[in-house]
């Protein structure tokens, strides 16, 4: 429990220093609230994709797959939000692909008995050229699709600024995440299959279907994520949305040792640099002298350096990334 | 026979690659039989092709280098793809800035793109044995900050006065020879596989390579043998960053009709990440690498063609690099498939 403190101490201490660049910000005239809005926007994917990249790994299966699972539901998002209208449609059927997608995973992974970081980076490979794939075969333009403006999920008007729903849903999933492996039975099975699955077997409890719920759990969390980002965020889709945000969340998840949430933390974190990043790139005065190319590398640097510093002895379970046999 | 079975392995991956991705053009009322036809037509059906097809192979073989030596160490570099944007930038500066005597400036253009590779790949590989930062994300972070990066330069420093599109074209006494009139195939497919030999040597032929492959195979017994863990993880990390410099490099001095970098970074982006795709069916061999290489410089090639005969976006040819992976993941296919032979 101190490494969660000490590493709790390392994001508030992140957090606070962000904070006083902001203040910085503010006296060359920048909105602190505009500041938030933007962090919690960005926040939301990349905290939804290791809330449940956290539970799927606690249960032993690693899906590096994730930036690939962003790209393909923010896609498939828009499409299913166009086919019924419905920005809110969208957000379920990036749900729903994200967990088959996370489902096909959990077979290969548990049945096929695959090499989870090479079947996960299959995944990022396909959705490389699936994604403009796709984009081409359902709106005939490349690259890009800018949809209806009133499919846009709305956000709600609070004090803390314009906030949208899908980032309440994703601060509430980390706590029932965090509930749900240590306060419940099923997530005590969760935690004891990732390390020891032969204990886990031997009480009568299916390995094989633990492993397959979170592995459709973590994908359909991650698809959430992804039908987000054009959907209540950007208001419309390109073929490269997702721009690394799988692989900061997975680095999240390092970060976090696996609690969901101190990766809701994490991902709070880097959602606010990304956050300053945009808030830089167009605030008169400053966006003149810093080029916007050095803005955009901001959120990379910072991830980096925070998993480069807040690096202390992680424990992961036992049997991460290994399928499981009986005896 | 056994000999026989990767090979045999990747061809059924590539079989069901292929298969799989013709599935997801029904879904859009295109024809995959017609869609394939023209794209093995396209990619093999004149000498002009072949050479097409060896020249969209080029840049892959290096960059799969990268991946294969990193796995060889036991590590999961996927880094090609910004090493290869930071050799790129480095070769449009020797090729277009220094004023050199032919022959020599195509020796140093080479030379800087694939110090500049090793470079990038430098910071990555001393955080992971520094601080055991994994390289999956380390990497990852640095192909974005080297696509930031490249994009800056390019457009603020070496654009092309008149033509922000691209940058100032090579200089032409640092282009590598073309092969045959009309063709995109120059003189650095040699030095690419000269290369890829070189690490084949160097991995099977000298104490450094024994030990970078002892590391990967098993850390604890190389540490017990005395092996410098760091050292042969940071040799690593260095010859992919050449490798992918290298690669880099081959599309900016070695590749008609641009010989410059686009600012979109448009004609090398993707290359890095295909590299993956081709080491795995290559089986992490640089040998195989080459082969897989062609393979999938054909449907690159081809691809244009099957966009043109039967509609089908070229982009599909990278979903199937992906598809092949994933099924190259999946030990128990082989199983099964042996079953059924033997059966």
């Amino acid at each position: 429990m101190s490494g969660f403190l000490s590493r709790l101490g390392w994001i508030v201490l992140a957090i606070l220093g962000l904070g006083l660049l902001a203040y910085g910000l503010d006296q060359v005239g920048l909105e602190p609230i505009s500041l938030l809005e933007a962090g919690l926007l960005a926040m939301t994917p990349l905290a939804l994709a290791a809330v449940g990249e956290c539970v799927n790994e606690k249960a032993g299966v690693v899906n590096i797959g994730l930036e690939g699972i962003l790209l393909i539901t923010a896609v498939v998002g828009v499409w299913v939000a166009e086919q019924f209208g419905s920005g809110i449609a969208g957000l379920i059927g990036g749900m729903v692909v994200g967990a088959l997608i996370g489902l096909v995973l959990g077979l290969l992974a548990v049945y096929g008995r695959a090499d989870q970081i090479i079947a996960g980076m299959g995944l990022n490979l396909f959705a490389l050229g699936f994604t403009p794939y796709l984009l081409m075969s359902l709106w005939a333009f490349p690259g890009i699709h800018i949809f209806p403006r009133e499919l846009m999920v709305p956000r709600w008007i609070t004090p803390l600024g314009q906030i949208s729903p899908v980032t309440l849903a994703a601060i509430l999933l980390a706590f029932l995440a965090h509930i749900l492996l240590h306060h419940t039975v099923l997530g005590f099975r969760i935690r004891a299959v990732g390390e020891k699955p032969e204990a886990v077997d031997v009480a009568g409890v299916r390995v094989d279907g633990l492993r397959l719920f979170t592995s459709v759990l973590g994908g359909a969390l991650c698809g959430l994520g992804g039908a987000f980002m054009p959907l209540a965020w950007f208001g419309g889709v390109v073929k490269e949305i997702s721009a690394g945000r799988g692989f900061i969340a997975l680095a999240c998840v390092v970060f976090a040792g696996l609690e969901p949430l101190l990766a809701l933390a994490a991902a709070f974190l880097f959602g606010l640099t990304e956050g300053i990043a945009y808030a830089v790139a167009i605030t008169p005065g400053v966006k003149e002298r810093i080029p916007f190319y050095f803005v955009n590398m901001l959120p990379y640097v910072v991830t980096l350096l925070v998993v480069t510093l807040v690096i202390g002895r992680r424990r992961f379970p036992r049997t991460i990334g290994r399928p499981y046999t009986r005896e | 026979m056994r000999r026989a079975r990767p090979l045999l392995e990747s061809l059924v991956a590539v079989g069901i690659g292929l298969i799989a991705g013709g599935a997801l053009m029904l879904p859009f009322r295109y024809h995959p039989l017609k869609a394939y036809q023209a794209l093995f037509q396209g990619a093999f059906g004149t000498p002009h092709d072949v050479m097409e097809t060896l020249a969209f192979a080029t840049p892959l073989m290096l960059t799969a280098v990268t991946f294969a030596v990193g796995v060889r160490a036991g590590l999961f570099n996927i880094g090609a793809e910004g090493q290869m944007y930071i050799g790129a930038i480095g070769a449009v500066f020797a090729a277009s800035l220094l004023p050199l005597p032919p022959g020599l400036h195509i020796l140093v253009a080479t030379l800087v793109a694939m110090i500049c590779g090793a470079l990038w790949s430098l910071v990555p590989a001393l955080l992971k044995i520094w601080r055991g930062v994994h390289e999956v994300i380390s990497t990852i972070m640095f192909n974005w900050i080297a696509f930031h990066l490249a994009t800056y330069l390019a457009i603020y420093y070496l654009a092309e006065p008149g033509r922000a599109e691209r940058t100032r074209p090579a200089l032409p006494t640092a282009r590598y020879p073309i092969l045959a009139e009309g063709s995109t195939l120059t003189a650095v497919i040699f030095v690419a596989i000269l290369f890829c030999l070189a690490v084949y040597f160097l991995l099977w032929g000298t104490r450094m390579g024994y030990e970078m492959r002892l590391v990967g195979e098993n850390p604890e017994a190389a540490r017990y043998a005395g092996v410098q863990i760091g050292q042969a993880l940071l040799w690593s990390f260095l010859i992919g960053g050449m490798a992918a410099g290298l690669a880099g490099a081959s599309q900016i001095i070695g590749r008609p009709p641009a010989w410059s970098l686009y600012a979109t970074l448009g004609n090398v982006a993707t290359l890095g990440f295909d590299g993956i795709g081709v080491a795995l069916v290559g089986r992490n061999h640089p040998l195989g690498g080459i082969l897989a290489a062609i393979l999938f410089g054909a449907l690159q090639h081809g691809g244009r063609f099957m966009e043109y005969h039967a509609g089908v976006v070229s982009e599909l040819v990278r979903a199937v690099n992906g598809l092949i992976v994933i099924t190259l993941a999946i030990p128990e296919l082989w199983t099964l498939v042996r079953r059924r032979l033997t059966l």
